[in-house]
């Protein structure tokens, strides 16, 4: 497949504004400013481009919500708070290439009516805060940004917005929460964003992969786009490999590749030649796969079919040495870590849950600790106020459906049945 | 205390938002930047400098992770990802290296003050796992070997 978000990694200076024009970069703003607004939302609309995030949403159809009224102010929020572990894809594009996200960003401002875009990008990303604000100054300087953008009526800031630790501002409300100053906690909903986002006003909130997607879709039309990959999924997608493979690394390719295609294929297999134990296949949240799996195309629709989900297209692999109650336990931790503490279930569920998965880990488990979790589970999933607590029981569940005998001989016999 | 220059750069932040409140964050990052750590006098006078309260300015400096309120660090704060990713590649017996060769356990700071060893979530960086980041910078494809150099390194 040709590349399109990954093209001018590797080239040098790939981050500079001169790499990116040479390759063909502010081309589709050009042509995007000639578009009326509303026939660039029906592009993307056309285009069937999901959100790349996370949650899958329609693009063009979020585009849409945003009242067309010009009197009103509007924002564009870039989520950059790239935080679902196992995932780095974002990271790549806004350190190797900035100007593809600023390019899609300044269509996307443009179609909705946005005058001011925020790129909220995640506090220890430090680096990349800082390719980011020096490609902004590019893209001003050559006139991209700012006011009258390449000589139309079109006026456009971008600022970045640097968070400070804290996954939950990955969750679009709570974004906004922490733009404006307070804890990151995740609004009520609705109203939704579209119509009350950021200091009250419509807002879109798109990812940096999803936002890096469009100046393609503008430049090469809709139809093409759509026939990348799958059917109901198409467009290009990062695959953000770790963990036991030979080769980790990000990897673009068509939604839909068989992610024994990814793992075997793009990144050479298992290290050592070891056996596959169980995939994480979208970031901690989706529930791991084992490898009876492996042959499920990796799009929203088959992984939600086999149980589990996209996410954020973060693979994360473990062979046949991993012992899956402890890999429970390092994610449990993780949530419990990060969660917000505005809701009860999350805010005690996750500790609690974490806390029985490392008696299971040490060896110090009662009986009926299994039943404990899959209790708790059932008393957390869809009773909390935003998605990171059903995270948290979908990642335990879907170890629970593939590996119950692993936590069962924990339980029996206060030991790990895994060699290593 | 926030120096004037620190000041005229809160305010530079202040311009980007409608809201004051909105450069609360950056001006956190940008008073910890000096000594590693956030002191209470320092949220008192982000507070009257934005036009919010001193327990505004709590919140937001006890919420998020980045900040050290009231907890100081050595001059190298190294904080080791023990995330999935990192925890398959080894992240553990990372850790249990570092306190040996540091003399600390988690969460300590050497005697000298040069070093704090603490444990942090997914920083984004699972291809080239384990990983670990000193202050800013990110560290990354570690081995035993490795981290012993690059703490050597550090005068």
């Amino acid at each position: 497949m040709e590349k399109i978000l990954l093209k001018n990694v590797g080239k040098p200076d790939s981050h500079r504004i001169d790499t990116y024009l040479a390759g063909g970069g502010y081309k589709a703003l050009e042509k995007a400013l000639t578009i009326k607004p509303e026939m660039l939302i029906q592009m993307v609309k056309d285009s069937s481009i999901k959100g790349r995030g996370g949650a899958g949403f329609p693009a063009g159809l979020k585009w849409s919500f945003i009242p067309k009224d010009p009197g009103l102010s509007k924002y564009l929020c870039c989520n950059a708070d790239e935080g679902e572990p196992g995932t780095y894809k974002d990271r790549g594009i806004i350190e190797n290439d900035p100007h593809l996200l600023i390019e899609g960003m300044i269509i996307t401002s443009y179609a909705i009516g946005a005058k001011n875009a925020y790129i909220y990008i995640r506090g220890e990303f430090v680096f990349g805060r800082l390719r980011l604000e020096e490609a902004i100054k590019e893209a001003y300087e050559k006139g991209y940004l700012g006011r009258n953008i390449l000589g139309t009526d079109f006026s456009l800031d971008i600022y970045v917005h640097a968070g400070a630790g804290a996954y939950i501002c990955g969750e679009e409300t709570a974004l906004l929460e922490s733009l404006e100053g307070f804890r990151g906690q995740p609004r009520r909903k609705p109203p939704f964003p579209a119509l009350s986002g950021l200091y009250g006003k419509p807002t879109v909130i798109n990812n940096v992969e999803t936002l890096s997607c469009i100046p393609a879709i503008v430049e090469k039309g809709p139809d093409w786009f759509a026939k990348i990959g799958s059917e109901k999924s198409p467009g290009p997608k990062i695959f953000c490999v770790s963990g036991h493979v030979k080769n980790p690394g990000l990897y673009e390719l068509p939604l839909g590749t068989p992610l024994r295609e990814i793992i075997y294929t793009h990144c050479g297999g298992i290290r050592d030649d070891k056996k596959l134990k169980a995939v994480i296949p979208g970031g901690v949240s989706a529930p791991m796969l084992s490898e009876a799996d492996l042959d499920t195309p990796m799009d929203f629709e088959n992984l939600a079919a086999k149980g589990s989900m996209l996410g954020s297209g973060a693979v994360v692999v473990m062979d046949e040495t991993t012992c899956i109650v402890k890999a429970a336990y390092i994610i449990m931790r993780f949530f419990s870590h990060e969660s917000c503490g505005k809701c009860t279930p999350c805010r005690c569920g996750t500790p609690w849950l974490t806390q029985i998965l490392k008696k299971l880990e040490d060896g110090e488990s009662r009986p009926g600790d299994v039943k404990e979790l899959e209790r708790l589970c059932t008393n957390i999933f869809g009773r909390t106020f935003c998605p990171l607590g059903d995270g948290a029981v979908m990642s335990l569940r879907g170890a629970l459906k593939h590996f119950r005998d692993e936590f069962v001989y924990h339980e029996e016999n206060k030991k790990c049945m895994v060699a290593s | 205390m926030l120096s004037e220059d620190l000041k005229k750069e809160i305010e530079a932040e202040v311009k980007k938002y409608p809201t004051r409140r909105s450069a609360v964050m950056a001006a956190l990052t940008m008073a910890q930047l000096d000594k590693g750590r956030v002191t209470a006098e320092d949220m008192r006078e982000v507070a009257d400098l934005l036009g919010i309260n001193p327990v505004d300015v709590h919140e937001i400096g006890t919420f998020y992770t980045m900040y050290n309120v009231e907890r100081p660090v050595g001059k190298y704060h190294i904080q080791v990802c023990w995330n999935i990713s990192c925890s398959l590649l080894g992240a553990e017996h990372l850790i249990e290296h570092i306190e040996k060769l540091l003399g600390i356990k988690l969460g300590e700071t050497t005697p000298d003050k040069k070093f704090t060893l603490t444990t942090v979530e997914c920083l984004g960086s699972c291809g080239t796992a384990p990983m670990m980041q000193i202050n800013d910078d990110y560290y990354e494809n570690l081995t035993g070997e490795r981290v012993e150099e690059i703490l050597k390194g550090l005068d």
